[in-house]
Order: C-alpha cells, then sequence, then structure tokens
C-alpha cells in the first residue's frame, strides 16, 4: 500500500527563498490548497495556479496541499511539489519540466578557463539565483556532500528545475552527483537538462567513469541529446592516486581531473594543514596525470572564508604546482582566485615573445616555432596563447593585445 | 475623504485630522510665506533660582507642563530599539487618565509596539512620524484613530518652524543632564553621541521635559540641549536597554550579493570621478553602505585621496577614516555604535549637527545640496526612478522616512539595493507609495547592474568606458519579473481609505498610504 501523506522542501524561520510542502491524498474533495505565503498579494494567485497546474500533469484529483512559502522562486516551488508528489507515486515516470531559460542555451567547450568553481548545495535555492553574478568560471549545483541523506530526493528535482530555469550568466553549469553507484541514479535528472559538466565524486578506478559514460551515453541518445557533456573526476582516496591516470584517460569526455583533500587526508591518516605538506604527493600525481591525459588539473577547495590572504598562497602554491583552477565554496573567494591565477608581468612577456613567433612562422609557412635558435612547442604555443587570454581576462597589460 | 491628484499624479487627501493640507506641487515649487512660529514668551522669574528643575517624577512634571486631552507630545529616537522612556511616559499618561494625545516621535522602533494598547484604548489619538514594524502593520490595517503623518527628518523640523505642528510637551531622554536642564547624550549608561533630533522640539515646544538616568552638578558641558529651554527635569532610573541604544561593534554585511551592490557603488564613485580631494559624502549604517564606506576607504587609500567631510549616520568606519586622516571632518547627524559616540566625544572633528542644521527646508541654505554624493536605501524603485522607504510592495508600512528625503538633494544620489528580496520585486513599473521624486535620483546600483537616471548625461559620460555593468532600468526591471515569475499583483487595499499621508520635506503631501484589506 502506498503511503498517502508525503512533504518536501524546507521550513522554519531562517529559511528564504524556498518553500515547505504538505501533501495529503484523498479520495475525493477535489484540490485543497492552503497557502501561507509572504508574497501572498503580489503572487498567491500564481502560485496556486502554477501547484493545480503540477497536480493535473501528475493527475491528483483529490488532494489537499499545505504550502509554507517563503519567498520560494517558481522553479523551487514546482521542484518541492513534483518531489512531494513523487514521494508518493515513486514509479511515475512522467516530469513537470519548466522552459528552458532561453538566456542559458549556451554551451561549453572542452578546454576552456576552469580557475574557479563555485559549490552551492544543492537543496539551498537561494544561492542559486545570484551565483553567476559573481563570475565564477563554473558553478557546481551539489548533490553529494553537502545534501543531508534525507534531502538526496527533493535536492534531485530542485537541481534538475534549477539547470532549466536560472540564469548562471555565462558561468559553466556543473553538477556533482552522489558517490557511485547511487550517483548513476542522478544522471537522468540533469543530463537532459542543460548540463555542462559531471562531477564524479570520490573516483578510484577507470571502471566508474565507464559506468558513468555509458549511462550518459545511453540517456543522451534516448533523449535526442545532442549538446557536449563533459566529466571530471574527483580524487579523494589513496586507491584514486595510485590509478591516477587510468582515471585520467578513462573516458575522452573527461575535461578535468580534481583532488578533494578532506577525505584524501582522512584516507592516509592524517588532517589537513595550511603549508599541505602531507597532500604535497598527491597533488603532484594528480597534476602529471591530468597532464599526461592532456586535461586540466584542479585542486581542493580552500576551506576558511574569511582568510583571503591565506586563499591566495594557497592558490599561489596551486599554480606553481601545476594546477589550472581552485575550488571555491563562497563567492568571496572568486576574485582571489582568479587574481592569484592571473599571470605575473614576466609570464605576459614570455607569453607574448612565443605568441608572435607562432604567428610569424604561420606567416612565413614554416613548420617550426623557433625563438632565437630555441626551438617551441605546440604545447608551449597552446599554454602562451592562454596566459595571454587570461592576461586579457583580468585587464592586465595593453588593451590592443591582439593586435600585438 | 476627498482626495485630489497631486503633481506627481498621486491622489492624496486635503484634509488630515482636521488640518487642511497643500497636495504636492513639485519639487521645490512651494515655500510657506509669513512668520516663523515661536515659544510661549517665558520669564526667568518664573524659574527657581537655584537652577535645580528637578521634580519628584515624571507626573509631576507632566502635571505641571499641563498635560491634557489632545495634546501633542514629542520624543526623540536617539535611544532607537533601547528606549524605555517613551513607554514609560505613555504608561504615566494612561495611569492620569489623559486621552487622545497626538504622539510626535522623530521615529518609532519595534519596542514602542507596547503603545498598540494605547492606540487601541484611545490614549494615543494617532501618530506623526514613522511607523515601524508592528505599529505600521497597526496602523495599515487602519486601526488607527486618526490619520498618520510621515515626515524625514527635516520635514520634522520644518514643520515645528512653519508652525504646522505645535508641540505642547517635549520629553527629551538625556543620557546625561544637570539640574538646570542642560543635558547631552555623550556620557552615561544610556549614551547615544548626539541629541540632535531633539533640538527644534527644545526651541519651539510650549513646555520641555529633560529626563535622565545620570544627573550630573550643574553645569553638563557640552549642552547639546541648553537649560535654557528647559521647563523640568526627571530623573528615573533608567533610560533604556543599552545593548540596543547603540551596538557594541556595528556589523559590516556578510552577504556576498550586498557585499557585491557595495563593490559597485565603491567603483561608480571612483569611475564617475567623484572620489577626488576635497570630496564629500553621504553614508548610512546599513550592511550595504557600511561595505561600501569599507571598500571606497580602499579605493582612497590606494590614489592618495581625502575627503573634506563624510555625514553619518557615523560607525567605527567612518571613525576610522576619521582618524586616519581620509576625512577631515564628520558631520553626524546620529551615532550608531559605540565607536561613534567615543570619537564624538574626544574629536572635536567628529561634529554633532542636528536636522536644523543639515537639511531643514526653513534653514537658509541646506548641506545636504552641498554633498557630493549621497548612498541611500529603498524599499522600492520604479522605472522613473521615483523611491518609496516607506512602505513594501504588500501595501504594509514598514519604515520611516528617516533623513531620506532630504539626502535626495545631493549631487549625486545613489540608491544602493537588491533588485529584489526573495520573489519580492524592488524594482518595479511604479512604485506603491511616492516618497522620493525620481528626478532627484541618479543612480540605482543593484547587484543585477547598474541603472543612470538618463537626466545625468554627465554621469552617463563618465562612466562610459569604466566597464562597469550600466543597463538600463527598464532592462533590470524586465529581467527581475522573469526571475519572479510575472510582474508582482498590486496590493490589495481600499483606496478610500486613507491611513497615513506622506510629506514632501517642504510639508505638501506628496502621497497618501492606504488600508490594506488584511
Amino acid at each position: 500500500m502506498i503511503s498517502k501523506k508525503s512533504s518536501s522542501g524546507n521550513k522554519g524561520k531562517t529559511i528564504r527563498s524556498d518553500c515547505y510542502i504538505e501533501l495529503e491524498l484523498k479520495t475525493s474533495g477535489g484540490i485543497k490548497i492552503k497557502l501561507q505565503s509572504k508574497v501572498e498579494s503580489m503572487y498567491g494567485n500564481s502560485i496556486r495556479l502554477l501547484i493545480k497546474d503540477i497536480l493535473k500533469t501528475f493527475k491528483v484529483r483529490n488532494v489537499s496541499v499545505l504550502v509554507d512559502d517563503y519567498g520560494a522562486l517558481p522553479f523551487t516551488i514546482a521542484a518541492r511539489v513534483e518531489s512531494a508528489i513523487k514521494n508518493i507515486f515513486t514509479e511515475i515516470e512522467t516530469e513537470f519540466l519548466l522552459p528552458f531559460n532561453k538566456k542559458s542555451s549556451y554551451k561549453t567547450t572542452k578546454d576552456r578557463l576552469r580557475r574557479s568553481r563555485l559549490y552551492l548545495p544543492g537543496n539551498e535555492p537561494k544561492y542559486f539565483i545570484n551565483a553567476g553574478l559573481h563570475k565564477p568560471d563554473g558553478v557546481i549545483l551539489d548533490l553529494e556532500d553537502s545534501v543531508a541523506p534525507a534531502s538526496k530526493h527533493d535536492a534531485k528535482y530542485l537541481v534538475r528545475n534549477a539547470l532549466r530555469s536560472v540564469d548562471f550568466y555565462g558561468c559553466e553549469r556543473m553538477v556533482r552527483i552522489n558517490q557511485l553507484p547511487a550517483g548513476l541514479e542522478d544522471l537522468i535528472f540533469i543530463v537532459p537538462n542543460n548540463i555542462h559538466v559531471i562531477i564524479i565524486p570520490k573516483v578510484e578506478h577507470a571502471e566508474q567513469i565507464k559506468q558513468v559514460e555509458e549511462v550518459v551515453s545511453e540517456i543522451k541518445k534516448k533523449r535526442n541529446i545532442k549538446n557536449d557533456i563533459f566529466f571530471m573526476p574527483i580524487i579523494e582516496s589513496a586507491l584514486g592516486i595510485i590509478n591516477a591516470y587510468e582515471i585520467a584517460s578513462a573516458s575522452k569526455d573527461n575535461c578535468a581531473l580534481a583532488i578533494g583533500l578532506e577525505d584524501y587526508t582522512a584516507d592516509i591518516g592524517t588532517q589537513r594543514t595550511e603549508e599541505g605538506r602531507e597532500s604535497l604527493y598527491a597533488r603532484s600525481i594528480v597534476v602529471n596525470a591530468a597532464r599526461t591525459a592532456s586535461i586540466q588539473s584542479i585542486d581542493t577547495v580552500y576551506s576558511d572564508v574569511t582568510n583571503m590572504e591565506g586563499l591566495r598562497e594557497s592558490v599561489i602554491e596551486a599554480k606553481s604546482l601545476g594546477f589550472d583552477g581552485k575550488g571555491c565554496i563562497h563567492p568571496r573567494q572568486i576574485e582571489v582566485v582568479h587574481k592569484a591565477f592571473a599571470p605575473t608581468e614576466p609570464e605576459i612577456e614570455k607569453a607574448k615573445k612565443i605568441v608572435k613567433a607562432f604567428k610569424e612562422a604561420k606567416k612565413k609557412g614554416l613548420g617550426v616555432v623557433s625563438i632565437g635558435s630555441k626551438m617551441i612547442d605546440a604545447p608551449v604555443v597552446k599554454r602562451a596563447q592562454k596566459t595571454i587570454e587570461l592576461a586579457i581576462l583580468n585587464n592586465l597589460g595593453s588593451k590592443n593585445f591582439r593586435k600585438e | 475623504m476627498k482626495l485630489v491628484k497631486n503633481a506627481a499624479g498621486r491622489f492624496v487627501p486635503t484634509l488630515v485630522n482636521g488640518e487642511k493640507q497643500i497636495p504636492f506641487r513639485g519639487v521645490n515649487k512651494y515655500k510657506p510665506k509669513s512668520h516663523k512660529a515661536a515659544p510661549p514668551i517665558r520669564s526667568c522669574i518664573d524659574y527657581p533660582w537655584d537652577g535645580n528643575k528637578v521634580q519628584k517624577n515624571l507626573r509631576e512634571a507632566l502635571k505641571k507642563a499641563g498635560l491634557k486631552n489632545g495634546m501633542t507630545i514629542s520624543t526623540h529616537h536617539h535611544l532607537r530599539n533601547g528606549d524605555a522612556l517613551t513607554n514609560l511616559l505613555f504608561d504615566t499618561i494612561k495611569k492620569m487618565g489623559v486621552k487622545n494625545i497626538m504622539w510626535y516621535p522623530s521615529a518609532s522602533f519595534p519596542i514602542h509596539s507596547h503603545l498598540i494598547k494605547y492606540l487601541e484604548d484611545g490614549t494615543i489619538h494617532h501618530i506623526e512620524g514613522s511607523m515601524n514594524g508592528p505599529l505600521g502593520r497597526f496602523a495599515s490595517l487602519g486601526f488607527m484613530k486618526g490619520t498618520g503623518v510621515l515626515r524625514s527628518h527635516g520635514g520634522r523640523y520644518q514643520a515645528v518652524q512653519d508652525g504646522e505642528v505645535k508641540i505642547d510637551i517635549a520629553v527629551i531622554a538625556a543620557p546625561q543632564a544637570d539640574q538646570f536642564g542642560n543635558a547631552n547624550g555623550l556620557d552615561g549608561p544610556a549614551a547615544c553621541g548626539l541629541l540632535g533630533f531633539a533640538l527644534a522640539d527644545s526651541l519651539y515646544a510650549e513646555r520641555v521635559i529633560t529626563v535622565t538616568d545620570n544627573l550630573v552638578p550643574f553645569p553638563c558641558i557640552p549642552w547639546q540641549i541648553q537649560g535654557n529651554n528647559v521647563d523640568f527635569v526627571v530623573e528615573i532610573d533608567s533610560l533604556g536597554d543599552s545593548s540596543k541604544i547603540v551596538s557594541g561593534t556595528t556589523q559590516i554585511t556578510k552577504s556576498p550579493d550586498r557585499l557585491l551592490i557595495a563593490e559597485y557603488v565603491a567603483d561608480f564613485i571612483e569611475a564617475a570621478g567623484i572620489m577626488k580631494d576635497g570630496f564629500s559624502l553621504q553614508a548610512g549604517a546599513g550592511g550595504t553602505n557600511l561595505a561600501f564606506a569599507v571598500f571606497l576607504k580602499e579605493k582612497m587609500k590606494a590614489k592618495g585621496v581625502k575627503a573634506r567631510f563624510m555625514r553619518g549616520g557615523s560607525t567605527k568606519y567612518l571613525v576610522e577614516m576619521l582618524e586616519e586622516g581620509l576625512t577631515e571632518f564628520i558631520l553626524d547627524g546620529q551615532t550608531f555604535d559605540l565607536e561613534g559616540v567615543r570619537s564624538m566625544r574626544e574629536n572635536p572633528n567628529h561634529v554633532n549637527t542636528s536636522p536644523f542644521t543639515s537639511y531643514n527646508f526653513h534653514g537658509k541654505g541646506n548641506f545636504a545640496s552641498m554633498v557630493d554624493v549621497a548612498v541611500l536605501g529603498a524599499t522600492e524603485v520604479d522605472v522613473n526612478f521615483n523611491g518609496n522607504v516607506v512602505t513594501h510592495s504588500d501595501g504594509y508600512l514598514l519604515h520611516g522616512i528617516g533623513g531620506w528625503q532630504n539626502c535626495l538633494y545631493s549631487k549625486c544620489t545613489i540608491l544602493a539595493i537588491p533588485s529584489f528580496r526573495d520573489r519580492i520585486p524592488v524594482i518595479v513599473d511604479e512604485v506603491t507609495t511616492l516618497v522620493g521624486p525620481g528626478e532627484l535620483i541618479d543612480v540605482i546600483i543593484t547587484e543585477r547592474g547598474i541603472a543612470i537616471n538618463p537626466k545625468r548625461k554627465d554621469l552617463i559620460k563618465a562612466v562610459k568606458n569604466s566597464g562597469l555593468p550600466i543597463r538600463m532600468i527598464e532592462d533590470i526591471k524586465n529581467e527581475v519579473d522573469e526571475i519572479c515569475g510575472g510582474k508582482p499583483a498590486n496590493p490589495k487595499t481600499n483606496k478610500n481609505k486613507v491611513i497615513a499621508v506622506i510629506k514632501w520635506v517642504d510639508g505638501t503631501v506628496i502621497d497618501s498610504v492606504f488600508k490594506v484589506k488584511g
């Protein structure tokens, strides 16, 4: 027998931009909605209409719905109602999907900049809507560690709706799925819905990437999804480090390899320190594995959000180890990360020379690029071009870089 | 109630609480003539030769002041949400059986929800002053007997000076006072900084009572309030809860979105060329305002720029700028934290100002219009740059005007606001209540971009190549509507029932607040 009662969402004095839904199925009496909302006078009617529309989609005809609304946006209300309905009707495959936000049609590329990625707890809608304004290179809607077990079900619907509705202002849209195998079930919520990068946590074997790849390609085929979707495995254990290169090269869709140090240090039986000697080996392995597989390497998060100087130093260290990016857990960290990853004056000068030499060689139809007698390899040219790009992004040097 | 359409296109009553009103005629279009109001002639022979005006208690002082039904009693908000005196005052008036008082506070706070029972039982007839929180809700639902009147800090002074409001008894909370009635706010358990809001009342009221919990021997120096103007002095145990009078520390917002707005504000002030040697600014104490001052400070340091004066709302952040030589003066309108109080006590360049010296419509000049840039907040702004600070989009009266209207006269008025709060749009088609005309509002800075009033071609030109996210205000509004799921419905109000009127700085009625259908 199915349960007749269900709830979803969050309630309480501190809740903002969210709502709490309680459903009770009845055998008669039609639809009864009891709404308490701080925006009743402005959006009360539109909230009721939305809820009725959702109930109709799922053919729920006799139900009492209690809504405690704290200014939730439509995508949140829709996610909460659907989650509550599907708590009861676990077998329904129908989805209630809001239209795609037209501003979110932008795509991503395998080698785009990934200096910063901002973690957003997947069941906290209040953080979603303005995340892109802080201009991280990517946002991560997290289904894993930042979501309490009891909220995992809710979070999937919320993250799905956010991917479709929220304008992230050009940021790369990433989702961190749950640790496999549970994470494989998250994929149906995200693959058809405008995702750029799937972050796979706690990876220890190449096989796990292949599993994800397989499910993703099945969903893509079934739903006729054409856009590129890349993977970013996170290594968070000693075994993962041992298998780093196999993991990094397990799929052509891998775009980056990341390291998570909280779990890694626990796994090797130590603690994170400010100077990080305990993780130097692992971090270097990750950088080397990623480079060998021709993908980016991304460093762990810096967890003290009040210590901007500590963050800056940690990014400079990450950069010197060879990392391309850093995780962020607070929007204020983003600018610090970007500035610390910005090329230095000598780096820019050197890059300029290389790019110039490259262009001249191309013009002259030469196959080999050289400065003086020194030969320059293709990857070095590519890296130099990236340095120039970064310099422009950070408003460093002259504005006429491209012309120069 | 008969309503007419004023120059701003708003419907306002011509009669409020039996008094004839002048509908708003436009910015700088109205000035009253004739002579200023004046207090009655008093003579020193009617006062104790030894200068001791101390009474047994508040009741005695009120009785001697001639308290009777229908009088106007004024109080001041220097003690903010820690104020125990106003509640005690009305408890006493209630016990004396006096009714139909018009309460004329310079502002009210949530602690004054204690007075709702006196509004219900007829002790208080109506409030002319800000109605915040529960009081605002009470008034909005139409429960107040009379009609509320909201004025700016400057407008309150104007109303007293041109005789629109006649104060019968002014009750002044004084953190430090002597037996003669000289008083200041600089010391004592209820220290609050300055007493500027009480200045008009001390000069123009029929009777003036100084109430203190810190009686010092004559002379109480400096005398922010002069004993010459005081009739009676009362000593009580405590003026209030000092932790709620000033905060130990004022906190900068931690919200990354608000910090982003604050950063844009500082960036804009620099990019527009306002931040240069000898400039002046007005800063408030909202979390966003504090943060912008901190960002601006870094920019000033980096460029070696010094301000001539800053107006506040002083906090430790302004005090730091004064002490680090980044501004030569603080012209202080009210003091928000203990560092502000200390600085005012110790530093002669931290100057006590009242609404009279800063932005009184009947002053011979106006500080507010001399300020280079003022950064303010708002509850709503519309696509014509009109601003609202008193009601929310649900129609409920929730805030006072404070000095907001007065500060709009600055050379560059910036409203630093989120484009929406949760699902409540802040940028709207038309403000629920018009408090500030758009022609005085120059720049709207939100987390989603900066809108410059098309009238300010100079500012538009100045920041053209700054890289700042300059947008059309309609464009930001459309984005907000899209995020919130369509335009918000208008508040459900009764357009025939005015529960309060909003005064413009010249005393004319700029808009009405209507009864909310609760």
